[in-house]
């Protein structure tokens, strides 16, 4: 029977399917390059553009973050369309490669270029995994209440003498998760409990906000410690609104030392996922992250250090973080970050939030 | 044949709730194990963050919402008229909106604590921290009000304006006639409105990942993502669920009470509202406009204060935000489209064959406004991750988040419901005289619908697509973690600007939001004002 009863559904599901159809369109076209990118700064887009304009290769991206992108990448499987995969922290870099799901690239520029510690485990087939800058987990201080003395190790956070005064983001973030990690892969699980257990009894109010609150925070009086990424200090010192000015010029900074081995680092790094579509365009992408220009605009626009050594850059508040002699803990990723998981189950088991 | 391939594929929406019940079939001593660390751990905070949660809503919002219902129905006083169409208004807001905003000015270390500091010369926090449970609490609050104030009012219009009348004359005076008639008549519509507003709180990710507030919907990601363990979450994801299916009941039964006592044909004038002066005149308005102001007016006020701050080196993202709308839009009419598609024809079949199985399927449906999305996203990928362990060249994975098609259905699920709701509460006022008029004049079956029903049907159908779309364009667990590429939307991006402390960027896209957000409010409340 003919229906023109159908007919206003059927202009509505057509209506439906051409707007649907715009998101079919060069979903495996030549000249496309999925990335996977827990990379959040607005500093990025002058990347991709770079990239493209320089190959001609659209980018396509999804944001998540750390966490999410692996949990996507699992659900996706074989079938995962990602090419390039962008993490901000080195500890789940390493936890994805051990759960396969990234390629081994043998590529000589990026073995030649990255450092061999900030590289992937090696086994015939080239790394799965590179580091592209790094940042350092700093003390931000109030200098007229906390001496330089009491923030010269991450150990000395749980004294009691700096009760009430401690503030940090939540424990689960994956900054503070590495550093955790870092903390009981140089010690052990009771001491690094207790340690965790000191820190949180320190607290001047439970972890909220990210790595600006906290500093903010020092600033405000509400906290006498904060702990932070280099690249959120340097962001705020070079900042041009007077009231980012105001909150740096009431803080200091201190390179605390891990065990007496440095300060700890947050390696931010790339991969070329297991199965991507794309593999010349990702490696191209890859080359293309560790090249001067790319390691400099790092450096310049985000605060972070490249880890291309022989790169000169501009950025005068990370040369100032240089100012004061501090040393990097030399503890390879991998040891570390395998600690990461039982890091988080203490964490639940102090309460530390 | 097309009736059975069509009930099936809507029986389907319920696969993800299905899946995240079966969870529990793959119970193991690994599993136990894990359990067991979560009930040591974290599952007492979560029960008790989420029921102090759900405990402080319910009770502010039907204060708020009650009283401010009872005044503008019952009295009169300066500015209620345009109260009565401003207090709907925070309902514009996503209550994760109005969370960035409050914290990004009452913060210890926001503007307003610093600048009153340095002016007073105060020290330390002057002001309870916005981001805590009690917070919370005041953001929902403020943000779901709107719900018990529109089922509120339209009950105390229209169903008792005959009884008070008759109470008045038998010599009641106006606290016993208020307090012993009006209050308990309108309480199912009171208490279905609370219901509203739990299921949207037990649902919410957006607010309580930001202020930390431990629930059981922070706690399902916090599994999934961070310990890597979807099992764990899947299992938090059906004591999540038990929950919502309790509070749907009642609202459901709150509902139905409703429609019981509601007389036919009371689209009557209320009864003349009793004129305040003075102070209590002053009282009434204040109350009224606090809501308004708190929950709309200064959130609102703020972003643009944020907009117009922020800096020149980052300048507004215009083509970036373009997307983002476009994003926002497409996504809202797709899943608009086809959720009215679908509650139009389980509508239609339930009034032709009220008996047939395929209403199991639109009760089934029903729920769906209830359950979370989180819950939604733990139960498409639980099973696409059980399948790739069989079949690992599968290709259901890359369909669902790398294209529209998993993100869609996870709208469907929770918003097709909301769609019925409407498309219901249409075919209501169609007595079925008219189904079997238009039967003897021959216009039976597809004729019926397409020449008696369409016609009057067209109102509350623009209805439910403007209210899906909006829900849709609002909707953030699911949206997160199913979109495909460069999919961000206007409810991701500040999102994730708010976790990343750029505040002041997130300002645009929410703004947006909450244009797009008024555009139903608008139409609703132009509505409400009719009767």
């Amino acid at each position: 029977m003919s229906t023109p009863a159908f007919n206003p559904l059927r202009r509505l599901l057509g209506l439906a399917l051409l707007l649907a159809s715009t998101w079919i369109g060069t979903a495996q076209a030549q000249g496309v390059l999925n990335v996977y990118s827990a990379r959040h700064y607005p500093s990025d887009e002058v990347l991709y553009a770079g990239f493209t304009k320089q190959t001609g290769i659209e980018i396509r991206r999804v944001d998540a973050d750390d966490a999410g992108l692996v949990a996507r990448l699992k659900a996706e499987g074989q079938q995962s369309s990602a090419d390039v995969v962008l993490m901000v922290d080195a500890s789940r870099l390493w936890r994805a490669e051990q759960d396969g799901l990234f390629a081994a690239v043998n590529d000589p520029v990026l073995k030649q270029r990255v450092p061999r510690e900030l590289q992937g485990a090696d086994q015939g087939q080239g790394p799965r995994w590179w580091g592209l800058s790094t940042r350092a987990r700093v003390v931000v201080y109030d200098p007229k209440r906390i001496k330089p003395e009491q923030v010269s190790s991450y150990q000395g956070l749980a004294s009691p003498a700096l009760k009430g005064l401690v503030c940090t983001r939540s424990g689960a973030h994956p900054y503070n998760l590495s550093l955790f990690g870092a903390f009981l892969a140089h010690t052990n699980q009771a001491r690094t409990r207790d340690w965790l257990a000191g820190v949180v009894a320190n607290m001047a109010r439970p972890p909220r906000g990210g790595d600006t609150d906290q500093i903010r925070g020092v600033a405000s009086g509400e906290c006498g410690v904060a702990v932070a990424n280099s690249y959120y200090a340097a962001r705020l010192m070079r900042s041009t609104r007077a009231a980012d000015q105001e909150v740096m010029a009431k803080v200091a900074l201190a390179f605390p030392s891990l065990q007496g081995q440095g300060t700890h680092l947050n390696v931010a790094g790339m991969a070329m996922a297991a199965h991507a579509p794309h593999p010349q365009a990702a490696i191209a992408f890859m080359r293309y992250l560790v090249s001067d220009a790319a390691q400099r605009h790092l450096a310049e626009a985000n605060n972070e250090w490249p880890v291309v050594g022989s790169v000169a850059f501009n950025n005068p508040a990370l040369q100032a973080m240089r100012q004061t002699p501090w040393q990097a803990d030399p503890m390879p990723v991998a040891q570390y970050a395998a600690q990461q998981g039982q890091a988080q189950r203490l964490l639940d088991r102090v309460g530390y939030r | 044949m097309w009736r059975v391939l069509i009930g099936v594929s809507l029986g389907l929406l319920g696969l993800p709730v299905l899946a995240v019940l079966a969870s529990w079939l793959w119970l193991d001593a690994q599993l136990l194990g894990v359990w067991r660390d979560l009930a040591q751990t974290v599952l007492l905070s979560y029960s008790l963050a989420t029921a102090g949660l759900a405990l402080g809503v319910v009770v502010g919002v039907l204060v708020v919402g009650g009283t401010t219902a009872l005044l503008v129905v019952y009295f009169d006083f300066p500015l209620r008229g345009l109260l009565a169409w401003a207090l709907v208004l925070p309902m514009a807001l996503p209550a994760y909106v109005t969370a960035y905003a409050y914290t990004d000015w009452l913060q210890y270390s926001g503007p307003l604590q610093v600048a009153l500091r340095q002016a007073m010369g105060w020290e330390g926090a002057l002001w309870p921290e916005i981001r805590s449970l009690p917070g919370a609490v005041l953001v929902f609050v403020l943000a779901l009000y709107p719900y018990v104030y529109v089922l509120g009012r339209g009950a105390m219009a229209d169903r008792a304006a005959a009884l008070l009348e008759a109470a008045q004359t038998l010599g009641a005076s106006l606290g016993q006639r208020l307090w012993r008639v009006a209050l308990p008549l309108a309480r199912p519509a009171l208490l279905a409105g609370a219901a509203l507003a739990l299921m949207e709180t037990l649902a919410d990710y957006g607010v309580v990942s930001y202020f930390g507030v431990p629930t059981y919907t922070a706690g399902i990601y916090k599994a999934w993502l961070s310990w890597d363990e979807p099992a764990a979450a899947a299992q938090l994801a059906t004591l999540l669920l038990l929950v919502v299916v309790l509070v749907w009941l009642a609202e459901r039964r709150a509902q139905g009470r409703m429609r019981f006592a509601q007389s036919k044909g009371s689209q009557r004038e209320p009864a003349a509202r009793v004129k305040l002066r003075g102070w209590a005149a002053a009282a009434a308005c204040a109350v009224c406009v606090l809501p308004v102001l708190l929950g709309f007016v200064l959130p609102v006020l703020g972003m643009l204060v944020r907009l117009l701050q922020t800096p020149d080196e980052v300048g507004v993202p215009w083509a970036r935000f373009a997307q983002w709308t476009w994003n926002s839009l497409r996504l809202g009419l797709i899943t608009a489209v086809l959720a009215v598609a679908a509650a139009l024809w389980l509508g239609f079949e339930q009034r032709l064959r009220p008996t047939s199985w395929v209403n199991w399927v639109g009760h089934g449906l029903g729920l769906g406004y209830a359950i979370p999305g989180a819950v939604v996203v733990v139960g498409l990928l639980t099973p696409v991750l059980a399948l790739q362990t069989v079949w690992p060249t599968n290709p259901m994975a890359a369909l669902i988040t790398g294209s529209v098609f998993g993100l869609i259905w996870a709208y469907l699920v929770r918003f097709v419901a909301v769609a019925m709701q409407s498309v219901q509460s249409g075919y209501t006022q169609l007595p079925s005289t008219l189904d079997d008029s238009a039967r003897t004049l021959g216009r039976g079956g597809w004729q019926l619908w397409r020449h008696v029903h369409w016609p009057l049907l067209r109102r509350p159908m623009a209805a439910a697509g403007l209210l899906v779309a909006v829900d849709v364009m609002k909707e953030l667990p699911a949206t997160l973690v199913l979109r495909p590429f460069n999919s961000d939307t206007l409810a991701v991006v500040p999102y994730q600007l708010a976790r990343d402390e750029r505040l002041g960027e997130a300002a645009l896209p929410a703004l947006m939001l909450v244009a797009i957000g008024l555009l139903p409010i608008v139409w609703l409340s132009s509505r409400l004002n009719e009767r």
